[in-house]
């Protein structure tokens, strides 16, 4: 043996690393990001504290938007539910809210979503399916029931029509007899999003964004703490994007929201306060916990720096996550049970305000009560047992996670410009830019599992046949029950009321007013989320989307 | 959209033309975009017709393109309702014998039969892979090409 005397710690570790096996294959994040073998204060350069990382509770936010995090408080665990009728859903909220939880998930059913009534040909097959189905108020009122608006928060997962939602909410809450500033409660309300991803879009970009505008400034005026929108990564994510465009591109859309409120007219500091964020908690563990990091230092400093809010409140990112959907497998699907609780895990060390759990039966049907139960329990085993929640961003000043963070901060940056490039959000997204970067990335990812260059347990790796599970069925005579029931609606609701409240909406969005109001009149008319969305196609036109492959 | 004027009931052996399609409501596209690119790069013609297509229109389509294979992609359980149409439109255009119909997606394992009972060529539920979605339309074309050629 020669002396290493002369030998550095550093050079040693070198020389030991080129003489030593390594496993086969690329070292990188999922979303394709090379990754070293070990990272030390070197990767970080001049590492200022205050400015990367401050204190959690204080600018740049990155350790977190709150002094004590989950010592003070752990984060809400807040299941996704809905589905057949109002009362099949208002059942199960009961049921919920006597177990104790306050904070309520409305999943609408797709013919919702997409703005067409039960009774449309196109919804066919879907009524009720994949969430509760709701026609008019009179659904609305059913779906809230016996449930104290004042005393719960009310998430509602709905975009293209979400005013028209909203203005059933508000309309149940006049009937309740609760002030609208009592109602606490989020809207997803995220358009931009759909054109990039989920496809639930019907107007042309630039009226869609207006509709969320007339939102956020009614809110900020009327229902003060309710969150207009839910700024969401998630569905771009499961499109298939990588960590890094999930970042960028969700930010993007805030960045316009917020634009757009401020040419409106609005006071940023007004309405950036109630501005929320959904991202993806994928598999690449410790990509994700950079990402949601990274994702509060950009948005605080830009809020500040570019869009000149002075108020902390408006610079802090508050944000929901949910794991991955689409990390899921068919095979072997109790294996989904370990997946999830990875990606939970990684949501919550990247400092989450509320956090979904996946169930193992969603890559077969809407999860049946046992998985769902399972899926929340994985959250409680994180929250009681493993100690992550009593030490705040336990990862911070780790030089990998650290390193991770910057270069997916970079990253974004780089996204930006390139936005910019195209001409701003509306312009790229009628290039079909946002589409076609998330295709790419998704079909890479494909390929990369079809070649067995990245391993998925159960599909390419360590295959065998496992036991079917359970599988949740929906009850096959909801859709004639709610086709019937808006018949005997349509029938006894008094029809000119409906038409002149439809033509009032027209008349209002064509002259680019606040269509909030005369929606809460179409609502209490007994109009529907269809016929609404109708008028509104009138006035605004129809939008196809960009071409993506 | 291309028209060919004269459908060629599939006659002569040349390049695999596919319409994929996404009928109904359902706006997931992320498997069938994929699944068009990789038939795409294994030499074949592949037509999507997009979103929010009736089973009239996804039919007439392949009709049109004179297409061997029709995709359905489906994620939120519409299969069970929209499948019978597609099948009902295929005979009412004289198509169901010319065209094989796969389907995709989330399709629970109980579903397969009534599936392939109406007539479906194949289910390629989640996790499937590319290279076998490839190799099933190539091996499905060659017979069908050979066994006309023998039949003539």
């Amino acid at each position: 043996m020669t002396s290493h005397a002369d030998q550095s710690p550093q050079a040693k570790y070198e020389a030991d690393v080129a003489q030593s096996r390594q496993r086969a294959g690329a070292f990188t994040t999922l979303s394709g990001q090379p990754v070293e073998p070990l990272y030390t204060p070197a990767d970080l350069g001049e590492f200022d504290y205050g400015e990367k990382l401050g204190y959690p509770g204080q600018f740049p936010f990155t350790r977190g938007i709150h002094s004590t995090m989950y010592r003070g408080r752990l984060w809400t665990m807040r299941q996704f539910a809905g589905f057949g009728t109002a009362e099949d859903t208002n059942e199960r909220f009961k049921f919920l809210v006597a177990k104790g939880q306050t904070g309520l998930s409305v999943a609408f059913d797709l013919p919702t979503l997409m703005g067409v009534d039960s009774d449309h040909p196109t919804a066919l097959g879907e009524v009720g399916r994949c969430g509760v189905a709701i026609d008019s108020l009179a659904d609305m009122e059913r779906l809230f029931d016996g449930i104290d608006l004042a005393a719960a928060s009310v998430s509602m997962t709905i975009n293209l029509p979400a005013n028209i939602l909203f203005a059933f909410y508000l309309a149940v809450a006049r009937r309740q007899g609760v002030p609208w500033d009592k109602l606490r409660g989020t809207l997803q309300n995220d358009i931009l999003k759909e054109y990039h991803a989920q496809n639930e879009y019907v107007y042309p970009p630039e009226p869609s964004v207006k509709l969320i505008v007339d939102s956020m400034a009614f809110c900020a005026r009327h229902v003060p703490q309710f969150n207009p929108i839910s700024i969401s990564g998630y569905h771009i994510r499961e499109a298939g994007s990588s960590a890094g465009q999930e970042l960028a591109f969700t930010l993007a859309d805030g960045f316009h929201y917020v634009e757009q409120g401020i040419k409106a007219g609005l006071d940023v500091d007004d309405f950036a306060p109630r501005l929320s964020y959904f991202f993806n908690a994928h598999s690449d563990f410790f990509e994700e916990i950079a990402k949601f990091r990274a994702a509060r230092r950009i948005w605080a400093r830009e809020l500040r720096d570019r869009y000149g809010a002075r108020q902390d409140r408006s610079l802090l990112m508050r944000c929901h996550a949910q794991t991955a959907g689409c990390s899921l497998t068919e095979q072997q699907p109790m294996v989904n049970v370990v997946r999830t609780a990875f990606e939970a895990l990684s949501a919550v060390l990247g400092g989450t305000q509320s956090l979904h759990t996946n169930s193992m039966d969603e890559t077969i049907s809407l999860p049946t009560e046992d998985a769902v139960t399972l899926a929340l329990r994985t959250q409680q085993v994180i929250a009681c047992e493993t100690g992550v929640a009593n030490t705040i961003d336990p990862l911070g000043g780790s030089y990998f996670v650290e390193s991770l963070t910057d270069r997916i901060e970079a990253e974004a940056y780089d996204i930006f410009r390139r936005i910019d490039e195209a001409g701003g959000m509306i312009a790229a997204i009628e290039q079909g830019f946002f589409r076609r970067s998330i295709a790419e990335t998704a079909y890479r990812l494909a390929r990369q599992i079809d070649a067995g260059e990245r391993q998925v347990i159960g599909v390419n790796a360590f295959v065998e046949d496992a036991p079917p599970i359970p599988v949740h069925r929906i009850d096959p005579t909801t859709e004639e029950r709610q086709v019937a029931r808006l018949a005997e609606l349509k029938r006894t609701r008094d029809g000119a009321a409906v038409g002149a409240s439809l033509a009032k909406l027209k008349s209002v969005a064509a002259a680019d007013g606040n269509t909030i109001e005369p929606m809460i009149e179409a609502a209490e008319a007994y109009a529907t989320v269809g016929e609404m969305v109708d008028a509104l196609k009138q006035v605004y036109g129809e939008y196809r989307g960009a071409r993506d492959w | 959209m291309t028209q060919s004027s004269q459908p060629s009931k599939h006659s002569k052996p040349g390049r695999i033309r596919v319409v994929l399609a996404k009928v109904g409501l359902d706006g997931h596209d992320r498997g069938i975009k994929v699944v068009a690119r990789s038939l795409r790069d294994a030499g074949m013609e592949v037509i999507y017709t997009g979103l929010w297509q009736s089973p009239e229109a996804v039919v007439r389509s392949a009709v049109q393109e004179d297409a061997g294979f029709l995709g359905l992609s489906f994620l939120s359980g519409s299969h069970t309702a929209l499948m019978p149409k597609v099948f009902d439109a295929l005979r009412a255009a004289g198509a169901a014998g010319d065209i094989d119909v796969i389907v995709g997606g989330i399709v629970p394992q109980d579903d397969y039969t009534m599936l392939e009972k109406l007539g479906v060529a194949r289910v390629f539920g989640p996790g499937s892979g590319l290279a076998d979605i490839v190799s099933f339309i190539q091996q499905r074309w060659a017979r069908r090409t050979g066994e006309s050629t023998v039949a003539r």
